[in-house]
C-alpha cells in the first residue's frame, strides 16, 4: 500500500453555491460523510486531513516579499487534504471518483506521497 | 455524531434572527451572507474532521465571532442596529450586547418580531408567505418555488420585493405599536396559508407539504408561546393546525395519491397531534370571541375523534358550520356545509343544499364542487351523471394529484355501470 495526498480545491463561486444555502449544505455534508465513512471502511482513510483557511500570505524572492494571499493567479483554492491508503495512483483516482466536491464544480487533486525506502 | 435532519434550515432562521439584531434589519443582506460564510466554515471543517458534538452551537460560534468582526471593522461607516447603537461603539459594551442577540430568549424574541415584519400590509400575501419561508424557515427560492408551482425566477423576483420592502425600515416590528392587533391577525392568515399549502398544496411531493405543515406549526407555537401573541384566537388556530396535521399521514395513499376521508385508515392518525389539539382548543375557549379559527377547530375536533365516517356526529358539524356561515361566509364554507348536509340527511339533502349555495359562479373554477355533486348522485345510482361531474371536475384539477384523485372516481363509476 502507497500513500497519497488528496487535495480539495473550489473556486469562491463554487463554494458559495454549493454550500450556501440550508438545503444545499445539508445535502453536501450528507453527501461527505457517506464518502469518508465507506473510505474508512474499506481501511483507505490515513489521516482525516485538516481544512485550510481561504486567506494567507506569500513569501517570495530572494527579498523575501510578502503578498496577501490566497494566490489571485489560482482561483481554485485548497480548501483542505486528506491522506489515504491505495495499492497506486489508479486505485487512488478510482477512490476520490467518489468525492462530492466533484458534483459542485471542484476538483480533487491526487498526489503521491514520495516513497523514502532506499 | 450523525447530521440531524434540516440542520442547517433550522439554524439558518434563528441565526438571520440574531444577526439582524445586531446589524438591524436594514442590513438583512448583510446577516444573510455571514449565515452563508458560517455555513460553508463549517462544512470545510466538518467534511473533514466529523460533525460535532453541538453543531447548532457550532454554527452559532462562528456567526458571532463574525458579527463582531464586522462591527469592529465597520462600525465607523456603517449604520448598524438603532436599538444597540451605544452598545456597539465602546469595546466594553460589545461582547456583550453580541452575546446577549445570541440568547436563546432573544432569538425567540426576534423571530416574532420578523415574522410580524415579513407580514407586512403593504405587501401582497403571497411575498409574505414566501419571505416567511425564506427568512425564517431556511427555504432557498427554487424550494419555495417548487412549493409553490411558481417558476424560480418569478420566486427570486418576488422574495428580492419583500426583502426591499423589509430593508426599508432599520428596525424590525414592535410588539408594542398601535398597529399591532391588525398585524397579528395578518401574521396569523399568513401562518394559515402556509399551513393550507402544506395541507392541500398542489405540490406533487408529499415530503414537501408535510414540511410545510411542520414549518407553519413551529412558527405558530412561538406565537403560542409568547404571552402578547398567545390568544384565543391564536389558540384557536394551532388547534386547528394540529388536529388536521394528525391526519396527514393518512391524506395521500402508499402511491401518493389523495385518499378520500371514508378510506383513511383512521388508526393511522397521530393520537398525540389529536390530544394536543384538543388541548390547544380547550385553552383557546376564553374570552367572548369566537372566530373562524374557533369553529373550524371545532369541526376538525369532531372529525378527528369520531372513529368512522359513519360514527361522525355530522348534525353537530351542521350547526357548526351554519355558525361559521354567519361569522365567514364564502362558497366553499356553504360547500362543505352542504357535503355535512348530505351525510346527515342523505344524497338527496346534499344535492339541494348544493344547489342553493349563494354565489355558487365563484365555485366554477373548483374542481371539488361538481366532485360533490357527482359524489351524491353516484350515491343516489344516477351514475352517468356522476361519472360527467367528476369529469368536469377533472377538467378542473390544479394539480396532478387532484388530477389522479378525480380520474379514479371517473374509471370507479364506468366499473359500476357494468
Amino acid at each position: 500500500m502507497s500513500q497519497f495526498l488528496y487535495l480539495y480545491r473550489m473556486t469562491d463561486v463554487a463554494r458559495q453555491e454549493n454550500m450556501g444555502t440550508p438545503e444545499r449544505a445539508q445535502q453536501s455534508m450528507q453527501r461527505w460523510m457517506a464518502w469518508m465513512q465507506e473510505l474508512d471502511r474499506k481501511g483507505h482513510l490515513k489521516d482525516r486531513g485538516q481544512p485550510l483557511e481561504r486567506t494567507g500570505k506569500v513569501v517570495r524572492g530572494q527579498d523575501k516579499t510578502v503578498t496577501d494571499g490566497p494566490f489571485t493567479e489560482a482561483k481554485d483554492l485548497v480548501g483542505g487534504f486528506t491522506l489515504v491508503e491505495a495499492r497506486d495512483i489508479d486505485h487512488a483516482v478510482e477512490l476520490s471518483r467518489g468525492c462530492p466536491i466533484l458534483d459542485g464544480g471542484g476538483s480533487v487533486e491526487v498526489r503521491p506521497v514520495m516513497k523514502m525506502d532506499m | 455524531m450523525e447530521l440531524s435532519e434540516h440542520l442547517f434550515r433550522r439554524e439558518s432562521g434563528r441565526l438571520v434572527a440574531a444577526l439582524t439584531r445586531v446589524f438591524g434589519v436594514h442590513n438583512l443582506a448583510l446577516a444573510e451572507d455571514v449565515v452563508q460564510d458560517a455555513f460553508c466554515r463549517a462544512l470545510e471543517v466538518w467534511k473533514v474532521r466529523g460533525i460535532p458534538d453541538n453543531p447548532g452551537g457550532w454554527l452559532m460560534a462562528v456567526a458571532k465571532h463574525r458579527a463582531l468582526d464586522i462591527v469592529r471593522r465597520e462600525r465607523t461607516a456603517r449604520t448598524f442596529a438603532p436599538e444597540l447603537t451605544r452598545a456597539l461603539e465602546s469595546e466594553w459594551t460589545l461582547a456583550p450586547a453580541v452575546e446577549e442577540a445570541f440568547a436563546l430568549w432573544t432569538i425567540r424574541d426576534e423571530q416574532l418580531r420578523m415574522m410580524f415584519s415579513c407580514c407586512d400590509p403593504r405587501l401582497p400575501e403571497e411575498v409574505q408567505v414566501a419571505l416567511v419561508l425564506n427568512v425564517l424557515c431556511g427555504f432557498a427560492a427554487p424550494e419555495v418555488a417548487a412549493a409553490f408551482l411558481t417558476s424560480r425566477s418569478a420566486m427570486e423576483k418576488r422574495i428580492s420585493r419583500g426583502k426591499k420592502v423589509l430593508a426599508q425600515s432599520t428596525r424590525l416590528f414592535d410588539l408594542a405599536d398601535a398597529e399591532f392587533p391588525a398585524r397579528l391577525s395578518a401574521v396569523r392568515r399568513g401562518l394559515y396559508l402556509l399551513f393550507n399549502e402544506g395541507y392541500h398544496g398542489a405540490s406533487a411531493e408529499a415530503a414537501v407539504r408535510t414540511e410545510l405543515c411542520a414549518e407553519a406549526i413551529r412558527l405558530t407555537m412561538l406565537l403560542v408561546e409568547a404571552p402578547e401573541t398567545a390568544l384565543p384566537e391564536t389558540l384557536a388556530m394551532a388547534a386547528l393546525m394540529y388536529l388536521h396535521a394528525a391526519k396527514l399521514p393518512t391524506r395521500l395513499d402508499a402511491a401518493g395519491d389523495l385518499n378520500p376521508l371514508v378510506e383513511q385508515d383512521r388508526t393511522q392518525w397521530d393520537a398525540r397531534l389529536v390530544e394536543e389539539g384538543l388541548a390547544l382548543l380547550d385553552r383557546s375557549a376564553t374570552g367572548d370571541v369566537v372566530s373562524a379559527f374557533h369553529v373550524e377547530a371545532a369541526i376538525a375536533a369532531a372529525h378527528a375523534t369520531a372513529r368512522s365516517v359513519d360514527e361522525t356526529n355530522w348534525n353537530a358539524i351542521v350547526g357548526l358550520y351554519d355558525r361559521l356561515m354567519s361569522i365567514a361566509p364564502s362558497p366553499i364554507v356553504a360547500l362543505n356545509r352542504a357535503i355535512a348536509v348530505g351525510q346527515r340527511d342523505g344524497p338527496d339533502e346534499g344535492i339541494r343544499s348544493l344547489h342553493g349555495i349563494a354565489d355558487v359562479e365563484r365555485l366554477c373554477r373548483y374542481p371539488f364542487y361538481p366532485a360533490a355533486i357527482a359524489e351524491f348522485e353516484r350515491r343516489r345510482g344516477n351514475l352517468d351523471v356522476a361519472r360527467d361531474q367528476f369529469s368536469a371536475a377533472a377538467s378542473l384539477a390544479r394539480s396532478p394529484v387532484e388530477r389522479r384523485y378525480l380520474e379514479a372516481r371517473i374509471r370507479e363509476c364506468g366499473l359500476l355501470m357494468m
